[in-house]
């Protein structure tokens, strides 16, 4: 029984590695939500339109993407592309995998957002008689993005805490540096204990941020 | 070599009850993890409300897949082994149960208000109140919740092929390495995957108008249609 014993010098060794794992873990959060956020705005846009056999399908194809898992799509991304010769790194294929995933959801966001300004909006500017480009862009997606922001920090901190499964394709963020250490130490606790404190320390205040949003738009709204 | 993923059929298909048995037995834990974390957080003593808060942010702000390899690879140490199927199953439930306590709280509180004072004055007993007022009425609130949560379960179940638990994801992972035939694999996979959470789905739809039909509220007709209602008026989608 000595895994009860907290061992801090190895803290101090583990800590390193695991803010190095940690600048991997934050850059694929940020390229991945960049791309899913704009992934996320074609599907929305291809669903809204009405368009008759694109639109349908766009709609069973988020559906796809959110009644799936992001192992398996991450998994995907990474052994069958390169099949159609689309051979891509490590840590594109995860933020690939990220975008890919993460799309379905804030198309959601989108959608919601849109959908929730209110039906008195359309009929003032159709009683207005302005053109439907000003429309959308300024009066509709305005108020769609004061509800959609924190909605999307949301995702983003989500996004933070699943990238750890991007260790199961060979990058090397946070809980990859974690089990490296960790296997060769044949000691757990310490690392695994860490990274846990790393991710709540990042999404904690992340959390709070996206609070702050939610007032924000909650006073403007 | 020679083989083909045809012969592997029924290895991959055996995934699937796994994948259900995790998913099933999570689920049962973290429903009345999520109760008892929702009622903690709106009780009236400071002690058990933060208690509460804390067990939330604590599953919530830390990655699951660090919960799961804490549980099964530094629990050991402390002399608590557990098999993958009881790690997976105790993180899940307890992860999901965090965050559900959250969707659920809102309903809660809504019934709560008013309900409850009506409830205190008429000196109904705690349980009763619980059970036969706020409950019952918080239930269908809470079921289109539940149903993503369900869903957001099934996928969740594929973490625990990390810890060694033969469900569907590592089976696929195993026919890919021994295989080597990724494409196919992987697309049955996604596709089995998408078939459940669909079935699940309407499962959930069925209980919905079950729930709705017994507490008195208005039960939506059925229909299958891709096509949703938009409140967006046709002319701004450059409708004809």
């Amino acid at each position: 029984m000595t895994g009860f014993q907290w061992d801090w010098g190895y803290v101090w060794t583990v800590i390193p590695h695991l803010l190095e794992g940690l600048k991997i873990t934050v850059a694929a959060t940020v390229l991945g939500s960049v791309f899913a956020f704009l992934l996320g705005l074609i599907w929305t846009a291809l669903r809204l339109a009405n368009i008759p056999i694109i639109s349908p399908l766009t709609n069973l194809w988020v559906s796809f993407i959110r009644g799936t898992p992001f192992l398996v799509q991450l998994y995907f991304v990474f052994y069958v592309f390169p099949n159609y010769g689309l051979t891509l790194s490590a840590m594109m294929s995860g933020v690939v995998g990220l975008a890919l995933f993460y799309s379905a959801p804030v198309s959601e966001v989108y959608r919601a957002g849109i959908e929730g300004v209110a039906p008195g909006q359309w009929e003032a500017s159709l009683t207005l008689g302005l053109p439907i480009r000003r429309v959308w862009f300024r009066i509709v997606l305005p108020q769609a993005f004061r509800v959609v922001t924190p909605m999307l920090g949301n995702t983003t901190i989500s996004m933070f805490k699943e990238t750890a499964l991007l260790s199961t394709i060979t990058i090397a963020e946070l809980m990859a540096q974690a089990m490296d250490i960790a296997m060769a130490q044949y000691r757990f606790i310490e690392p695994l204990t860490m990274v846990g404190v790393l991710y709540f320390c990042v999404s904690y205040i992340s959390a709070k941020g996206v609070r702050g949003l939610e007032k924000w738009s909650a006073a403007r709204g | 070599m020679g083989h083909t993923l045809w012969e592997y059929q029924p290895f991959l298909l055996k995934g699937i009850p796994i994948t259900l048995t995790v998913m099933t037995l999570a689920m049962l834990l973290a429903i009345p993890t999520a109760l008892i974390l929702a009622l903690g957080r709106m009780s009236k003593y400071a002690v058990i409300r933060s208690l509460a808060g804390f067990v939330i942010e604590t599953f919530r702000g830390t990655s699951a897949l660090v919960q799961l390899f804490w549980a099964f690879y530094v629990l050991p140490f402390f002399g608590l082994e557990l098999t993958p199927m009881q790690a997976g199953i105790i993180v899940l439930g307890l992860n999901e149960g965090s965050y559900f306590s959250e969707v659920i709280r809102p309903a809660l509180g809504s019934v709560l208000a008013g309900q409850r004072d009506a409830a205190i004055a008429l000196h109904l007993p705690t349980r009763y109140r619980f059970f036969r007022v706020v409950l019952p009425q918080a239930l269908p609130v809470m079921i289109p919740p539940f149903g993503n949560a369900l869903v957001g379960m099934l996928k969740f179940t594929s973490l625990v092929s990390l810890v060694t638990l033969q469900d569907l994801s590592f089976r696929a992972g195993l026919i890919r390495a021994t295989l080597g035939e990724s494409g196919p694999t992987f697309t049955e996979t996604l596709i089995l995957y998408f078939i459940m959470a669909l079935m699940l789905g309407g499962l959930v739809k069925v209980l919905e108008r079950w729930v709705n039909r017994r507490a008195g509220r208005p039960v939506a007709p059925l229909s299958l249609a891709w096509k949703r209602n938009t409140p967006v008026p046709t002319w701004a989608l450059g409708g004809r």
